[in-house]
């Protein structure tokens, strides 16, 4: 256990390799290490924003899609609600619309029953002037006894 | 080895344990042990250029499994350096790396038989001695707590000022009473005293005692074949324990040479 010259060459040496790692090797692996940390802190903050996005989205969605199903049930109620309303319309001018036709048929077949009735009416006034005639064997003055063949006529 | 004559197991140990010593100028004190500074230097070329080289090429991204393993030792430094240290950790951290790292490696030599670095590398090139476990020599040891310590009084000073160091030394633990002055100052010499020493003797001492036992061990191949079993086995048993020394002692190495640091920057 003779101390020596040694003991300066290893604390020579122990100093150049101190300079060595504080400059070569320490500084760089820091530097590479604390990049990587950087780099995970923010995938993993990016991980975390990307699910509150994902969560923000789907409440989204979901109000959305809720939203979509109440105009669409309010459409469906709507367009019932006016076939309905076509419908019931579409029905009370088609009976208004036939009664109408009917009623423009009766009076028109009134019409026609009033003016055969009057043709009628006529030919047998005239049948029974005509027979009057025949039995009184002259000619009836039709100025003189119109009052009378009107009187006839309205009787019939 | 000359026919007939026998190795003595004190020539057998004390061969193992000297160390390849050369004089520079006068020798004595201006001598150098090539093996200690040889092996700790390319040691430290191994350790600290594989680091380098897997920083150089580290990234950011997905790491290597070899990226991993060296990102793993430094964070566990880092995390030692943390824990222990508070402030700037862009000198002290490295600091804490480069002991741990190379005193790991250092120690680590004595995992490789005395033998076999001795009949396999040393005589063959006609060399006689070579200890290559760098830690088991006191020179390493010191070398390294006195540079720790030399680093704790200059950032004591940094910290607190010439004026404020000085004042530490005379005027604490006890208080800055003039009578107290010689206690204080006494007490304070023999904590900077016993700093280097406690921190370099404990793995000097626990690597030269490691060394030893190997030896023992080794000794026991002499006595006959079922003795060299046996001390085959006694070895693989050390070895496997000798595994905790080795990392421990790099430890508390590490760690010491932190607080002691960390201690400077504390004021009383």
């Amino acid at each position: 256990m003779n101390i020596n010259l040694t003991l300066f060459a290893v604390a020579a040496a122990f100093a150049l390799f101190i300079w060595f790692t504080a400059v070569f090797i320490w500084p760089p692996l820091m530097r590479a290490i604390e990049s990587r940390q950087k780099n995970i802190a923010d995938g993993l903050a990016a991980g975390e924003r990307g699910k509150q996005d994902l969560a923000q989205a789907e409440t989204r969605v979901t109000a959305l899609v809720n939203e979509a199903k109440a105009r669409a049930a309010e459409i469906v109620a709507l367009a019932e609600k006016q076939r309905n309303a076509t419908i019931d319309k579409s029905k009370s001018e088609a009976l208004a619309e036939a009664a109408k036709v009917t009623q423009a048929k009766l009076a028109e077949l009134e019409q026609e029953i009033a003016r055969a009735k009057e043709v009628l009416r006529n030919q047998v006034a005239d049948l029974a002037v005509r027979g009057a005639e025949k039995i009184l064997s002259r000619e009836i003055n039709p100025q003189v006894h119109a009052e009378l063949l009107n009187k006839l006529k309205a009787e019939l | 080895m000359e026919p007939g004559t026998e190795l003595t197991p004190t020539e057998y140990i004390t061969h193992h344990l000297t160390f390849l010593t050369k004089p520079i100028g006068d020798g004595g004190f201006w001598s150098i042990n090539v093996d200690t500074v040889v092996t700790a230097v390319l040691l430290g070329f191994v350790g600290f250029g594989f680091l380098w080289w897997v920083v150089r090429g580290a990234t950011s991204g997905v790491p290597g499994k070899r990226q991993a393993f060296v990102e793993l030792c430094v964070d566990f430094v880092d995390e030692q350096v943390k824990g222990i240290f508070h402030g700037d950790r862009k000198f002290v951290a490295p600091l804490a790396l480069t002991v741990f790292v190379w005193v790991v490696l250092m120690n680590a030599m004595d995992f490789i038989p005395a033998d076999l670095i001795d009949k396999g590398v040393v005589s063959p090139v006609g060399g006689h001695f070579w200890r290559a476990v760098p830690t088991a020599d006191v020179n390493t040891t010191f070398a390294l707590a006195l540079s720790v310590w030399t680093l704790m009084i200059f950032y004591s000073i940094k910290v607190k000022g010439l004026g404020g160091w000085i004042h530490e030394l005379f005027c604490t633990p006890f208080g800055s009473n003039p009578l107290l002055w010689v206690f204080n100052f006494l007490f304070n010499l023999v904590e900077y005293l016993s700093k280097p020493l406690s921190h370099s003797l404990r793995l000097y001492g626990n690597m030269y005692a490691g060394e030893i036992i190997f030896l023992l061990l080794a000794l026991w191949a002499a006595t006959s074949w079922a003795g060299a079993i046996f001390g085959v086995v006694l070895t693989v048993g050390w070895e496997i324990f000798h595994v905790l020394i080795v990392l421990l002692q790099a430890y508390i190495f590490m760690m010491l040479t932190i607080v002691y640091v960390s201690m400077a920057h504390e004021s009383h």
